[in-house]
């Protein structure tokens, strides 16, 4: 158990599903540190895909580098090859600001931006040119919070702040903001984690509800979690990917010691 | 033995809260925080008794600046006296430039009055001339006049000379003061707002003397500050904040803006001099020049105000931006400028107002000139009011002490205002979450 690099064959093996994003041998330094020690995965474009393991084993870490949201930190460097439906993101070619679009990405914390629950929405079709017109913004608005299941709580205050609402409302409004722009991939990172209960089982449904229509990775430190809301489990450990498989494999028959170690509380 | 095993780090006896040695502890306790409160109430006493003590005694010295005494005489038009005739001047109004009010004045005031005293300002004439540019067909006539009385009755009808005391040790004549008692015995001797004051430039005479021309310069020389500085100082904490790397080279630079934040004003008015005027030739004692260079003195300020407002917008809004695909100009343009603004302000306003205040670089520059004209544009000769109260206060007549507390209340009123247009504009754009 050296953390040699796991290719990841679940998506080949599977059979139905399509790749829409692969990753090969990724590293990420953090100037001399390496948080990412070759990192081979496979997202699927049907399927949740769940990151699971300690703190600071480096799955939040991947996470940003599939939006290349890595870049903004100092002092970070990525090496190997991620490509998002066959093309390298982190060639020259590839424009940050589109990629980003079209990989979404939902934080930790609740952070609508502290406009009206419109603005939130609207903005990212906004720089984007999406919508042509104010009927054709009112409908991209509807929609994306009619997914996010947020729009029968707030239709009648949409000019009130986005910051004045409940913290389960407000990432919802977060992912509405995410989906408004239309991604192929969303990325959350611990989407739940700063929710209660309820408002952690309303974003596990709506999850459910946005998975085929969007490719989902998920990063969560609540196993149960991961074996509730994905097909596909990762399991990172110390910057290596550990183990990767369907979900019901990872959690009913672990390949590895360390796989099962964790998931039934040994450590984490 | 149980307790010892239970609790072996306090030892065997339970604590006795309840005991002497506590009670007097408790005691101390409150004593010192009793004390403490008292310190720190204290100073804030000292510090609300000092500002109580200026501004008392300067709105007790400065009030009387704006307030004038005026001597109502018999003016006699006395055409020949004059040299125009009522017709040529309806013809020709620029031929009242040469004529001779001073002598019509001043025969005027002998003619009643006597001349043991002088009564009349050496500038009370021109209220004269504007009075026949009105009414050309005075000339000819006799007609009272109130005009500007000298600065020694002047104060002395406010009081400000001690009559108890020698001739030789007060600035005021006896002569002045028997001449003084017969205008107010005889009705003659009026106060009214003084306008000369509020309109006018420098003068030599305290009773002709106006903040107005100070006070349009240090607006004008303000103004250039504050658009140079503004955006400058914005851009570069943007610059700083959001794009530059952060390496060794911008840990110099801002090491070197904290310390140009905290060099003496004097340097950067010598700065200005050798910059503004000796390379780059540009006209002395203009409010241009003062204002470039108070900007150089407010730029480190302002960037040092800029970056921290900066920095408290919370990263997670520039991560909800770039995560939904906005350019990092986009990033600050639409969010961490709109929320750093507020802040940016406030910085903008200390330094704008510590700009005001300024005096030392503004003498390097030339702007200490004595100048009886107010200033009509940029590039012309000025002066600013902390400038001019330091002119004043250095003079010996007087009259200037009223003068010097006055514009020093004209100055507070202008900084006061400046203040709550900042504050307003702070809560204007503030975002609450």
């Amino acid at each position: 158990m050296n953390g040699m690099t796991v290719t990841a064959t679940a998506a080949e093996a599977a059979g139905t599903s399509t790749l829409k994003m692969t990753a090969r041998d990724v590293r990420v330094f953090y100037g001399d540190f390496e948080a990412i020690k070759g990192v081979s995965i496979d997202v699927t474009k049907e399927d949740v895909t769940a990151f699971i393991g300690p703190s600071g084993c480096g799955k939040s870490t991947f996470l940003r580098c599939l939006n290349r949201m890595n870049d903004t930190v100092a002092g970070a460097s990525v090496k190997g090859s991620i490509q998002l439906d066959g093309q390298d993101i982190y060639s020259p070619d590839m424009d940050v600001v589109q990629l980003r679009a079209r990989v979404g990405m939902v934080f930790q914390k609740p952070n609508p931006f502290p406009k009206s629950i419109y603005e939130n929405v609207a903005y990212g079709p906004r720089i984007h040119g999406l919508a042509r017109s104010k009927s054709d913004m009112d409908g991209v608005v509807e929609k994306s919070l009619r997914r996010a299941g947020l729009w029968d709580e707030v239709k009648d205050r949409l000019a009130d702040s986005g910051t004045a609402l409940s913290g389960g409302q407000q990432q919802r409004l977060c992912i509405a903001r995410a989906i408004a722009v239309d991604p192929e991939v969303i990325l959350m990172d611990e989407p739940a984690s700063a929710l209660d209960p309820i408002a952690t089982a309303k974003i596990e449904e709506l999850i459910d509800d946005l998975r085929g229509k969007y490719a989902i990775v998920i990063v969560t430190h609540n196993m149960q979690q991961a074996a509730r809301v994905s097909q596909k489990t990762a399991f990172f450990h110390l910057g290596t990917l550990v183990e990767y498989g369907d979900t019901r494999e990872i959690f009913t028959n672990p390949r590895e010691t360390r796989t099962k170690d964790y998931i039934t509380g040994r450590y984490g | 033995m149980t307790e010892a095993t239970l609790s072996p780090a306090v030892g065997a006896a339970p604590t006795a809260w309840s005991s002497e040695r506590m009670q007097a502890r408790i005691r101390r306790r409150y004593r010192q925080e009793r004390n403490f409160r008292l310190m720190g109430l204290g100073a804030l006493l000292l510090a609300i008794g000092f500002l109580v003590f200026l501004m008392a005694t300067t709105i007790a010295t400065g009030w009387t600046s704006f307030v004038e005494t005026r001597v109502q005489v018999p003016v006699t038009f006395d055409a020949d006296r004059l040299g125009v005739t009522a017709d040529a001047v309806k013809a020709d109004p620029t031929l009242l430039r040469r004529a001779n009010f001073q002598g019509v004045l001043s025969d005027s005031v002998e003619r009643t009055f006597g001349d043991e005293a002088e009564l009349v300002s050496d500038g009370a004439w021109l209220d004269l001339r504007k009075a026949v540019e009105e009414d050309p067909s005075l000339i000819g006539q006799t007609v009272p006049m109130w005009v500007i009385a000298t600065s020694n009755l002047d104060q002395l009808a406010k009081g400000r000379i001690d009559l108890d005391s020698a001739e030789g040790d007060r600035p005021v004549s006896d002569a002045e003061v028997a001449a003084w008692r017969k205008l107010v015995a005889g009705d003659n001797l009026k106060t009214g707002l003084n306008r000369t004051f509020l309109t006018g430039a420098d003068s030599v005479d305290p009773e002709l003397a106006g903040i107005w021309g100070a006070l349009k310069g240090s607006f004008l020389t303000l103004i250039v500050t504050l658009l140079i500085s503004f955006p400058v100082g914005v851009l570069a904490a943007i610059y700083l904040e959001e794009f530059a790397p952060k390496n060794r080279w911008t840990d110099i630079i801002e090491v070197s803006i904290n310390n140009l934040a905290a060099v003496p004003s004097i340097i950067f008015g010598l700065l200005g001099l050798a910059v503004f005027l000796n390379t780059l030739n540009m006209p002395r004692s203009a409010p241009i020049v003062g204002g470039l260079t108070l900007a150089l003195m407010t730029l480190p300020v302002i960037v040092i105000a800029s970056r921290a407002a900066i920095k408290a917008v919370p990263p997670s809004i520039r991560d909800a931006a770039l995560g939904i695909g906005a350019s990092p100009v986009q990033v600050v343009t639409h969010h961490v400028l709109p929320l750093a603004l507020p802040g940016m302000l406030t910085g903008t306003i200390l330094g704008m107002a510590r700009a005001l205040g300024e005096t030392a670089p503004l003498l390097m520059i030339g702007m200490r000139a004595f100048l009886t004209s107010v200033p009509q544009g940029l590039t012309q000769p000025a002066t600013a009011l902390p400038v001019q109260i330091f002119i004043w206060s250095d003079n010996v007549s007087r009259g200037f002490v009223e003068k010097t507390s006055g514009a020093i209340i004209v100055l507070l009123i202008f900084l006061l205002s400046i203040n709550s247009v900042a504050i307003y504009l702070r809560n204007r754009f503030e975002v609450r979450w």
